[in-house]
Parts: C-alpha cells; sequence; structure tokens
C-alpha cells in the first residue's frame, strides 16, 4: 500500500519516532509553566543535552548513559536559568533567551571534536511476536525503549499533576505564588525543582534528536525543535494528553515533509522545509483565537516573578 | 542572613555601573573558560578587546571593522529596545533582517543593469518595507488573534531562512554565476552599491542610518508621547490602559519599527560588506543584537556604546581565533556569558542588599 512512494505504515513508524524530542521537552516545559515559570531556553537546554548525551555515548559507548548525560547536562544549565531568575529575579523572558544563546555557543563549543562521528545504536525493544504483527507491528512495536518512555512520561507527568499533593502544590504556586507562599510553600525551592524537572526533560529531547533520530553531531542540530516544543504547550493549553496530540501532530508534518523531499515532490524543498514551522503558527493563532482562546488555560503567574517581601 | 529590600525607584548609580559590572565579570569567567580550553586566558581576553583597536600589525585592518559590524547591531537593537520597553518582545530580528535583505536586493536586481542614483534608495526603501512587512505578521496576529508574538516572531525566523536558501538558489541566482548559489555582488554594481563613504574608517550608510536611529529614537523617549507611552506600557500596564494608552496601537508601532530597521540593516549588509545574497547570509546580528540592547540598559545612548563594544567581540574573537586558535563558538558562548551576567547584576539595581545580624528583624 503506497501512496506516490510513500509507506503509511513507516510513515506512522518514523511519525512517533520524530515527535520524541518535542514530546519530552514540551512536557518538561509544561512542568516548568505550571509552576509559574516562562522559561524560554529550551532551544538552550535541548542542544546542550544533545551535545552532553552523544558525548558521553561516545566516550562510554553506552546509549543508557548517554541519555543520562543529556538530562544531566541540559539539567545544570537550566540551574543557571534557576538561579537568575529565582534568586537573582532577572528577568524571565530575557534570561530564557541568555540561555538559548549561550547553549548554542557552548554546545558548539563542546561538540567540536565530535564531528562525523557515529554514536552507539540505541537498540531496538525487542517485543517477540507483537512485532511481527502485519501493519500494526510495523506502526507500534518495533521502537526503540526512549518512545515508549515518552508516551509513559505523559501519563506520569497527568497522573502526578491530577493525582497527587506534589502536583497541587505545583499547580497552587504557578496560579498564585503569593497563597502558596502564605500557605507554607516554599516558592522558589518548588519552582527551582521545576526547572531543573523541564532541562533534565529537554535535555533528554535534545540527546534524542542527537542519538537516535539523525544520529551524528553537527551544530544548531536541534533546528528550533526547541521553539516548537514551547508553542507545543500553548497549543496543548497546559494539558499533558494534548502535548502528545500536538508533538505526534508536528512530528507527523516534518515526517511527512521529509518525505515528500525524499519522494521527489513538485515543491522546492525550502519551502517544504518551512511548512512544520508556518503549521506551527498557524495552529498558535487557532488556539490563541475564537473559542480555544488557549491562553484562558494559562496558569495566572506564568512569568512573573516571586519575591517574598514579608 | 542576606536579604532583598526592594528598591522604591531603580538606583541609578548602579543602572549605569552594572552593565560594567557585568563586562568584568564577563572577562573572568570568559578567562577561566579559555584556560580550560587551554589558552592563556590573559592574552585571549588582550586579544579580544585590545589588539583590535591598538595592535600595530592587525589595527588598520580592524579598526574600521569596529563601525562595520556595529552599525547593524546598533540599528537593530535600538528598534528591539522600543518593544522591549514596552514589554514587547520581537525575538525575530534575524528573519526580519533577510527579509529587508532579500526584499531590497530583489528591488535592486529587478532593474539590473540600469544605471541611476535613484535604485539605492528604492533599495532602501524596499529593504526596510521587507522588515516592516515581516515584523508586521507578528504583530497583527498578536492584536487580531492574541497569539504570542515572541514564538511567532522567533519561528518566522526559520521561514524566512528557508526563504532565503530558496532565493539564493533560485529567482535571485546570479544568471552569469556559472551555475553557483548566489546572486549578483551587489556592492560591484555602481547603482546598488554601499560604499565605505570616508575611507578607513568603515563607515557605510547602514551606520550612518544607526546614528540617526539612535538620535531619533532619544527624541522619542525623551520627549514625544509616543515615547512616554512606550514607557508606561512597559512599566505599570494597568496605568497605561487607564491612561489611555491603545496596548494594540503600540504593538503595531513597536514590532513595525524594530523589523523596519531590522531590515534595513539587512539590507545595507547585503549591498556593502556582504555583497550578495547567499545561503549563509545571515551571521546572527538579529541574536546578538538583543544581548546588545540589554547591555545598553534599553537606552539608545547606552546601546551605543554597547554595540561597540560588542563589535569589538566579534572582531577580537576573529582575530583570537587567528592567532591564538580559539575556536569560533567559544565567543558565542561569551557573548551568551555577558548576557547572564548582566541579568544577575541587574538585581543591584533593582534591590538592596541588606547583611542582617541575628537580631536584625528590623
Amino acid at each position: 500500500m503506497d501512496f506516490g512512494g510513500i509507506n503509511p505504515a513507516v510513515l506512522i513508524a518514523s511519525l512517533m519516532v520524530a515527535s520524541v524530542p518535542i514530546l519530552l521537552a514540551a512536557l518538561g516545559e509544561l512542568v516548568v509553566e505550571k509552576a509559574g515559570v516562562l522559561n524560554l531556553g529550551v532551544e538552550g537546554m535541548m542542544i546542550m543535552g544533545a551535545v552532553c548525551g552523544f558525548i558521553t555515548a561516545v566516550t562510554t559507548g553506552s546509549p543508557l548513559l548517554g541519555f543520562l548525560g543529556g538530562a544531566l547536562g541540559a539539567a545544570v544549565l537550566s540551574l543557571i536559568f534557576a538561579l537568575l531568575t529565582q534568586v537573582l529575579l532577572a528577568n524571565q523572558v530575557a534570561t530564557g533567551l541568555a540561555l538559548t544563546l549561550f547553549g548554542l555557543g557552548l554546545s558548539s563549543l563542546l561538540g567540536q571534536g565530535y564531528v562525523g562521528i557515529k554514536p552507539p545504536a540505541t537498540g531496538v525493544v525487542p517485543l517477540g511476536p507483537l512485532a511481527d504483527i502485519p501493519g500494526l507491528g510495523r506502526i507500534l512495536f518495533r521502537h526503540d525503549w526512549m518512545v515508549y518512555a515518552s508516551i509513559a512520561m505523559v501519563a506520569a507527568v497527568w497522573a502526578v499533576l491530577r493525582f497527587t499533593r506534589m502536583g497541587l502544590i505545583l499547580r497552587a504556586v504557578g496560579e498564585s505564588a503569593d497563597a502558596a507562599h502564605a500557605l507554607g510553600y516554599k516558592v522558589t525551592r518548588i519552582r527551582i525543582m521545576a526547572i531543573l524537572f523541564g532541562g533534565a526533560m529537554a535535555g533528554l529531547g535534545g540527546a534524542y534528536v542527537s542519538l537516535v533520530r539523525v544520529p551524528q553531531w553537527t551544530d544548531g542540530i536541534t533546528a528550533g525543535a526547541g521553539w516548537i516544543a514551547l508553542a507545543i504547550v500553548v497549543f496543548a493549553s497546559w494539558r499533558p494528553g494534548r502535548v502528545l496530540i500536538g508533538a505526534y501532530l508536528f512530528g507527523g508534518i516534518t515526517v511527512l515533509q521529509l518525505n515528500l523531499q525524499a519522494a521527489g515532490a513538485r515543491i522546492p524543498v525550502e519551502y517544504l522545509s518551512m511548512s512544520p514551522y508556518l503549521i506551527t503558527i498557524l495552529v498558535l493563532v487557532i488556539m490563541s483565537s475564537g473559542k480555544g482562546r488557549a491562553s484562558l488555560n494559562a496558569p495566572a503567574s506564568l512569568g512573573r516573578n516571586f519575591h517574598a517581601s514579608r | 542572613m542576606i536579604r532583598l529590600e526592594k528598591r522604591p525607584s531603580p538606583s541609578r548609580f548602579w543602572q549605569v555601573a552594572t552593565p560594567v559590572l557585568a563586562v568584568i565579570l564577563t572577562m573572568i569567567a570568559g578567562g577561566i573558560m579559555f584556560a580550560l580550553l587551554g589558552k592563556d586566558p590573559v592574552a585571549a581576553i588582550r586579544t579580544i578587546f585590545w589588539d583590535p583597536l591598538f595592535h600595530p600589525q592587525f589595527a588598520d585592518y580592524s579598526r574600521p571593522q569596529l563601525l562595520v559590524k556595529a552599525g547593524p547591531l546598533i540599528l537593530i537593537a535600538v528598534g528591539l529596545s522600543l518593544g522591549f520597553r514596552a514589554g514587547i518582545w520581537n525575538i525575530g530580528a534575524e528573519g526580519q533582517y533577510i527579509m529587508g535583505a532579500i526584499c531590497g536586493a530583489a528591488a535592486g536586481l529587478a532593474l539590473y543593469p540600469a544605471d541611476s542614483r535613484l535604485i539605492f534608495p528604492l533599495m532602501v526603501i524596499a529593504g526596510g518595507l521587507g522588515g516592516w512587512a515581516w515584523g508586521m505578521i507578528p504583530a497583527i496576529l498578536k492584536t487580531r488573534f492574541n497569539t504570542n508574538e515572541i514564538l511567532v516572531s522567533l519561528l518566522l525566523v526559520y521561514v524566512a531562512q528557508s526563504l532565503l536558501a530558496s532565493m539564493a538558489l533560485g529567482r535571485l541566482r546570479n544568471p552569469e554565476g556559472g551555475g553557483f548559489p548566489g546572486s549578483r555582488n551587489l556592492s560591484r554594481w555602481e547603482s546598488s552599491a554601499n560604499p565605505e563613504l570616508i575611507a578607513g574608517t568603515g563607515m557605510h550608510w547602514g551606520v550612518v542610518a544607526a546614528f540617526i536611529a539612535v538620535i531619533a529614537a532619544y527624541i522619542l523617549l525623551q520627549r514625544h508621547i509616543l515615547g512616554f507611552q512606550i514607557k508606561l506600557a512597559g512599566q505599570a500596564p494597568r496605568a497605561a490602559r487607564f491612561a489611555g494608552v491603545n496596548p494594540a496601537r503600540l504593538v503595531v508601532l513597536c514590532l513595525g519599527i524594530s523589523g523596519m530597521l531590522a531590515g534595513l540593516a539587512g539590507l545595507f549588509e547585503v549591498t556593502g560588506p556582504a555583497g550578495q545574497i547567499s545561503i549563509d547570509f545571515n551571521s546572527g546580528y538579529g541574536f546578538t543584537a538583543i544581548i546588545v540592547a540589554f547591555l545598553g540598559r534599553l537606552n539608545p545612548l547606552g546601546i551605543l556604546l554597547a554595540g561597540l563594544l560588542m563589535a569589538l567581540t566579534y572582531i577580537g574573537g576573529e582575530l583570537a581565533q587567528l592567532m591564538l586558535g580559539l575556536p569560533a563558538a567559544a565567543i558565542q558562548a561569551f557573548q551568551g556569558m555577558l548576557l547572564f551576567f548582566l541579568l544577575a547584576v541587574d538585581l543591584l539595581s533593582n534591590y538592596r542588599i541588606r547583611i542582617a545580624g541575628p537580631a536584625g528583624v528590623a
């Protein structure tokens, strides 16, 4: 079953792979924003995760350690953001931008000796007979473990935010930092933890780009994925389930345009490669206007710094 | 216990002192980074900040470069600072810069090889309009549909980059270029060239435009009602609304002005120092200008100085690459670091640090 040289089963399977980085990064950012912090440095943290993960995986030979290294590297970078915005009360928008600019520079500095190397392969999870189911097996059961882990993370974040005390406190901090402070919660500490979690998730996503999706290291490898992740959080109106839909939608568009490029479609390559960004903008417009009005669901303290004056 | 106490109004002393302090801290931290890379930190800092101006051998080449690099940075940063003051975040100047270059170059190339003095001014107008139009996209989406202008303006950078590649390979490709990507060389065609105005200074029309923009922005902010409204909207949005400031109008104006200035910067670059539309024509000025705007404290005169300093790190960075083998990316990280320190020490102008003793619960 082929449509103009594009096999739908392969397309869906590669869509799931393509959307893992933005899914992970967007989930992390969702938690950060739920805590009332706007970290625009997702792109910088992702690329730091990509380079740290790549270096760790190549030197140790283990993809698992690579992912851990990526998460750690990005979390360390996000710690700078946490320090600046939570302790030194710097403007969150400007600090997030600084994080991206700094991350892009630092990553290309760190990755200098690693251009053109192949990382150790991240294996496919052996699911035995499931993988041999015609059609479905190819779509669902022949992936590496990060694909399944990312979907599990969606469920985990959803459950924690909705059903646990921790999730409730996090949301309280994001809705009204002053009220949470008055109740005795450590607003700054909770926000720093959320920022670190967001950093680690963005790092995992970045590491997935350099270890599985591409897989090699080049400067600027994330190519705006971090910004798309930010847009997906708005698209999802701060709901984890919708983040999954959003990420798969954009993963699908990316894969489709790549396939169209490979299949030699009559549209010029440059116009195809700008399509994911254009469609992101279009969806943002639809979501933020009219009945959608995603912004109504935004955490009330989003982007506002908290200073305990009393 | 160290306590922070909010100042009733920002300290004037620290507002001037913090950028200087940030530069010094960045030099120290950058020195540590260079030492980790196995380079002599003192030599590296001297190569970046001193040698471009005073090195006996290289200074003759690099001194004019200072204005060449500072021109676009200042021009873009002045535009951005107006929006930043009002809380309108245009971070897609890089895209507006590209679109300005494309539109301006296209307007000129359409008339090739005509010979007229009017062609260059026409290109300037087209370039400004191109950047303005690209800036109006996030502005209109913001005012009509309440879409976040940060994300839209940034995502449009990637769209503009794809457009640039398509133009360099397609519509604007030099028909006599033997199939190589890139347009005709605009700086070698007399009608479109943006030459050095005074030999040995690096001064071109873009630098002149940057100076005019600084003066205009200064007057706007100090003397004009619009400048007052911009400042008011940024500091007290609620008060601004009661005072009758129309937020939608500010969004359109700020994004329009910053887009237009970025577009002009792109046009002056493509007709002068860069010379042609090529795939990698843009070099990150639009992003570095964000640092320049903050380093200049969003003040036109401050931006003038900050632009010159940032230009110095660009040239010094190239020199350090050449002489010390310092990687190009190190300079980018160095510039990012500067913004971090700047944001960190900004605390001092808005808060007072009180060190309270055990009994000092005042």
